[in-house]
């Protein structure tokens, strides 16, 4: 009976207790999953880009790492969440297709991942743990009861981190 | 002047549906050949979407895909991307191969050269009428393949139209060979100068 809640692409939720945040099928996106121990209150995001910053076009918030932890931590403190108690857990930023010759088409997820880790550190949020980069899609669920990361994947297995 | 990706207005997205047309058209022709088959097809369905929406398409995000990826140089830079359903790809390659409709071992390496193969057909028939239409220089490079969840591949277009706007522009093409039918879909992903190129190639832009 529990409250699962779809997070699609260039979008983020946070939700309070008892709910599961979960995002399919993420590739070179990175999916950024926060969580208050003290009051239970999660939030996941799926952003595509690394930096707002470089873009013309940020109306959607949700679409940039960098802006969507800002309006994430902004959703979770709505909800009650205690801001100097959340940390922080990664998944995605998988390079899809293996060309030979490195761009920045391929390297976007490594860059999603990297931004994402910058943002977190320059906000004092630790990050628990992460299963980022490979060259394989994941689907990913956040549990409110534990904060616990739940890692699916075709061929990869799955894991909790 | 600048083209906004999301400021397109509904005589750019026509123009660009018709390549669509004409373009898929060349592809299933193309396939009709490769395969020795007869190819029927549905007229190809040019669509909008938003980022929120995207993981819906072919099924939802979690269905394993095979995804068929080329760059593209020339007068024209970018990529241009072919996905279809695991299951039709299978039929496909099943067709090239003589081997039972209803196999569904996994790809071996010649039947991955085969997919590629495919790729490099449909995708090059598709750049050879937009070649056509608008007087470019268009050229694919050889094909990457990847099978994976379908949400974690289109990820790999829609990143790219992310940095264009928020919404993803694709083809979905639907092709028969008697009563097997082969959803597949198109994503073609000008780099942000190059949709300004092609607009002004095909005089749509001044």
């Amino acid at each position: 009976m529990e409250n699962t809640i779809k997070v699609g692409m260039a979008d983020l939720q946070a939700a309070r207790h008892p709910a599961v945040l979960t995002t399919l099928g993420l590739g070179s996106c990175v999916g950024i999953a926060l969580y208050d121990r003290s009051t239970l209150v999660i939030g996941l995001a799926h952003a595509m880009l690394p930096d707002s910053t470089q873009a013309k076009n940020v109306s959607n918030t949700a679409k940039f790492v960098d802006s969507a932890i800002i309006a994430l931590i902004d959703e979770m403190v709505k909800l009650g969440a205690n801001k100097s108690k959340i940390v922080a857990k990664l998944a995605g930023g998988a390079q899809m297709f293996s060309f030979s010759q490195s761009s920045d088409l391929l390297r976007i997820g490594l860059r999603n991942v990297l931004a994402a880790k910058e943002r977190l550190e320059y906000l004092g949020i630790p990050i628990l743990s992460e299963d980022t980069g490979g060259n394989y899609g994941r689907t990913i669920e956040l549990m409110s009861t534990n904060g616990a990361l739940l890692i699916k994947t075709i061929g990869y297995g799955v894991k909790e981190i | 002047m600048a083209v906004n990706f999301d400021n397109l207005n509904n005589y750019h997205i026509d123009v660009l549906k018709e390549i669509g047309n004409i373009g898929a058209g060349n592809a299933a022709t193309a396939l009709a050949k490769m395969l020795n088959k007869k190819i029927d097809m549905e007229v190809p369905k040019v669509k909008v979407m938003e980022f929120k929406e995207v993981n819906e398409m072919l099924g939802g995000a979690e269905l394993p895909v095979v995804g068929l990826l080329l760059k593209v140089t020339g007068d024209l830079t970018g990529s241009i991307m072919f996905i279809l359903e695991n299951n039709a790809a299978h039929a496909l390659v099943n067709i090239l191969m003589g081997k039972p409709i209803e196999n569904r071992q996994d790809f071996d390496e010649i039947e991955m050269s085969a997919l590629k193969e495919l790729g490099n057909i449909l995708a090059g028939s598709y750049l050879s009428s937009m070649s056509s239409l608008t007087g470019l220089n268009i050229l694919p490079t050889v094909p990457e393949i990847a099978i994976d969840m379908a949400g974690a591949i289109i990820s790999v277009p829609a990143i790219e139209f992310g940095k264009l706007g928020d919404t993803v522009l694709y083809i979905e093409t639907e092709f028969i060979e008697g009563t097997t039918k082969v959803l597949g879909d198109f994503f073609m992903v000008p780099d942000m100068d190059s949709y300004e190129v092609l607009l002004r190639a095909l005089g749509v832009v001044g």
